[in-house]
């Protein structure tokens, strides 16, 4: 297939793949992080996790409505208030989902499948009936449009480079939250032996709360930042959950790093087929080659060993 | 054909039950009718009795008339099929104002389908059976018009079907208001290749039905009619959203046009990441059948200007009809809301069938599926319409292209009416 292609040519579109790998691995790190935190530290299987995705991008498209009427001289910027924001209402809808939902759950995991699950059709319908069916278009400052030229045929996109830099910062957020901070501890020392954390004076269900709420906030910046690359309707979220699931579940429930590692082995294999077949090949073959894994290795490819 | 036929037979019997109870009272109200006849009601006179207007026990009174909208209000496809509902109850109001249809108002009860085929069928059947709608407006996706077609076909009842769709398909209890494959895709191939003079088209879709029949019925017409080549053909399943491996692709093959048919949320992902890699629709042509008006309030008017579509119909459209419709329209839905392609074949469907009944001069299934041929609407916002004898519409192509404010400018239109062709000879 590349008898056709000078060599100048095929190397500026394998940078341009290679990009485009990084790209879909920031995106995949991005939607994962918030549900490993809830799946790997609390064992809860948020199916709403795209909902919550979804209402950083309603209110992305509220704040940039807003900006457009009031403040049009700052509508370069609004999209930092607009993360912010997101994470905020995301954030507190998942601490007042876990205090009237998830808590009650805690001793029967397959039920919060279906409880989330339940709670992920209730925010569809509620996302419908207040935005409208239709989708909305969230409209972008200037300088987050089009792309960078580096040389004549290699151009890079800047939402991409933006979704990279994003999934960068929080990552490392995330990381000194979870490892460094003395709250981070208390998580940790929750997910290891509840009964002891709590017997040494830690307040468990407030540390659940807090945790639930993190991973909700950090899926309404994912949210918030796909709209540069997706849709925003009311079951768009949707479009994001398998993917999620798979890149968690891959790479080890409990495990921050293994999601990491997770997202880069599946994003790069299947950007890589994508370009030498069809998307929808690549996309099977992708999925067959997880699956082998974990047949091998249903824990995923990095597991904490944890005491039960 | 068998099977349908077996079907309408079934259909004879079980109706033949179902109705006896319901043509004694209808008996009993014609014992009746001589007393109101006496009546001072003048309008009545001119109203033909409907004892003889409606033979097979369908829910038509002295005064009016039930059909069924039957479209997902909930679930994923809402996005797509609200315009449709919307330009339906638009045409039963139009259709009440005017004087309704053989003298007698339309009623409507309206189903939700849910986005789940299954559930369409179920509902159809509930319409036909328990309500006897005297027809049904519904069906958006391909996948729920063939769960309600053996629903339809076996309780004979009538469907008009609005959305632009694959062909290879053709029924007595069908009406297929939007365009098949061939009505759609053709011309603009023909237009873009003889006003370009493109040679190399790269096909991209999203992975189901629609797409991949349209794309072969594309790939047959630029290599065998058009002499072109096809550099590439992609499917992405539904729901992708990461489109940067086959923009790559499309840069490294440089085809002279793009064609698209990528539906749903993908659509909004694929325009975006299209403007993100810095290809510039103003300089590189791409031709879509799967983006209205609708899709673009999505996409955003900034990420696709530049683009050429492959309608028949652009709420732009300059002709007498269409600037009565599209201020109807908002005045009933509001003054932002759009009007897509599918929307005004949806706003076909009620008044076709109001014009067909006034030619049969009954509701019987029977009769309007025979006299359905030859049915012309003069008041379609796209300008004429006829049905033809495969009960497809003939209709106008038209190529527009997407400005920033989310409409299309209408760049050509063929200068006939275009056959409809559902079973395309060499096409498949």
């Amino acid at each position: 297939m590349f008898g056709d292609y000078s060599i100048g040519d095929l190397g500026s579109i394998f940078v341009m793949q290679g990009f485009a790998g990084l790209i879909l691995f920031s995106v995949y790190v991005l939607m994962a992080l918030g549900l490993a935190i809830i799946f790997g530290q609390m064992g809860v299987i948020n199916m709403a996790h795209g909902e919550f995705m979804i209402l950083g991008a309603y209110v992305t498209w509220m704040t940039s409505n807003l900006f457009q009427t009031y403040l049009p001289s700052l509508f370069g910027g609004y999209f930092f208030l607009a993360m912010i924001l997101a994470f905020v209402a995301s954030g507190a809808l998942g601490m007042l989902v876990e205090w009237a939902l998830i808590r009650h759950l805690y001793k029967r995991p397959l039920d919060t499948l279906l409880a989330t699950w339940g709670l992920s059709l209730m925010l569809q319908q509620a996302y419908r009936s207040v935005f409208g069916a239709r989708e909305v278009g969230v409209e972008l400052p200037q300088w987050m449009l089009g792309s960078l030229h580096v040389t004549d045929s290699i151009e890079v996109p800047i939402n991409g480079v933006f979704v990279m830099c994003l999934t960068v910062l929080i990552t490392i957020g995330v990381a000194y939250v979870m490892f460094k901070s003395r709250w981070g501890r208390q998580v940790r020392a929750v997910v290891q032996n509840r009964i002891m954390a709590g017997a040494v004076g830690i307040n468990t269900e407030k540390v659940d709360r807090y945790t639930f709420g993190l991973g909700c906030g950090i899926a309404g910046v994912a949210g918030s930042a796909f709209t540069m690359i997706g849709s925003t309707g009311p079951t768009s979220g949707q479009l994001y959950i398998v993917d999620t699931f798979l890149v968690v579940v891959f790479g080890g429930a409990a495990s921050l790093l293994g999601t990491i590692a997770s997202a880069f082995s599946i994003s790069q294999t299947q950007s890589t087929l994508e370009f030498f077949m069809s998307g929808s090949m690549a996309k099977v073959l992708t999925l067959l080659a997880v699956v082998g894994i974990l047949m091998l290795r249903p824990q995923g490819l990095f597991a904490l060993k944890v005491r039960k | 054909m068998s099977s349908n036929k077996s079907g309408v037979l079934m259909s004879d019997e079980a109706s033949k039950g179902l109705i006896s109870p319901l043509r004694r009272k209808l008996l009993m109200g014609m014992a009746a009718l001589p007393a109101i006849t006496m009546l001072p009601r003048p309008s009545l006179a001119d109203v033909p009795a409907t004892s003889v207007v409606n033979t097979t026990g369908l829910a038509v009174t002295d005064t009016g008339v039930t059909v069924g909208i039957l479209h997902s209000a909930t679930g994923t496809m809402a996005i797509s099929e609200t315009g449709s509902i919307e330009a339906e109850k638009l045409a039963i109001e139009q259709i009440n104002a005017a004087g309704g249809v053989l003298g007698r108002k339309i009623k409507f009860i309206q189903e939700d389908g849910a986005s789940d085929w299954p559930t369409f069928a179920e509902k159809a059947k509930k319409l036909l059976v328990n309500d006897k709608v005297a027809a049904i407006m519904g069906c958006w996706t391909s996948a729920s018009r063939k769960a309600v077609l053996p629903v339809v076909e076996q309780y004979n009842g009538m469907l008009y079907y609005p959305t632009f769709y694959e062909g290879l398909e053709q029924s007595k209890n069908v009406i297929y208001t939007g365009q098949e494959a061939t009505q759609q895709i053709l011309a603009g191939l023909n237009w873009i290749a003889k006003e370009k003079g493109a040679k190399t088209f790269f096909f991209i879709g999203s992975d189901y039905i629609w797409p991949r029949t349209s794309n072969k019925i594309g790939r047959k017409h630029v290599e065998n009619v058009l002499k072109g080549k096809v550099v590439g053909e992609e499917y992405y399943a539904l729901g992708s959203t990461q489109f940067n491996s086959v923009i790559n692709k499309i840069k490294l093959t440089k085809p002279d046009v793009i064609f698209t048919d990528v539906v749903g949320g993908s659509n909004v992902a694929f325009y975006k990441q299209l403007k993100a890699a810095g290809i510039d629709l103003a300089k590189q042509p791409l031709l879509t059948i799967s983006v209205t008006e609708d899709e673009i309030d999505g996409i955003g008017g900034e990420n696709i200007a530049g683009a050429y579509a492959c309608m028949k119909y652009f709420q732009s459209l300059d002709n007498p009809n269409n600037k009565a419709f599209v201020p109807a329209f908002k005045k009933m839905w509001g003054e932002k809301t759009v009007i897509g392609d599918v929307t005004q074949a949806a706003y076909l469907g009620p008044w076709l069938w109001k014009l067909t009944v006034e030619k049969a001069g009954s509701f019987d299934v029977d009769k309007i599926a025979a006299a359905s041929p030859g049915v012309e609407f003069k008041g379609a916002p796209e300008g004429y319409v006829r049905i033809h004898e495969n009960h497809h519409l003939w209709s106008k192509t038209r190529v527009g292209r997407a400005k920033l404010d989310g409409q299309f400018e209408l760049i050509y239109e063929t200068a006939d009416l275009v056959e409809p062709d559902p079973f395309p000879k060499g096409y498949q």
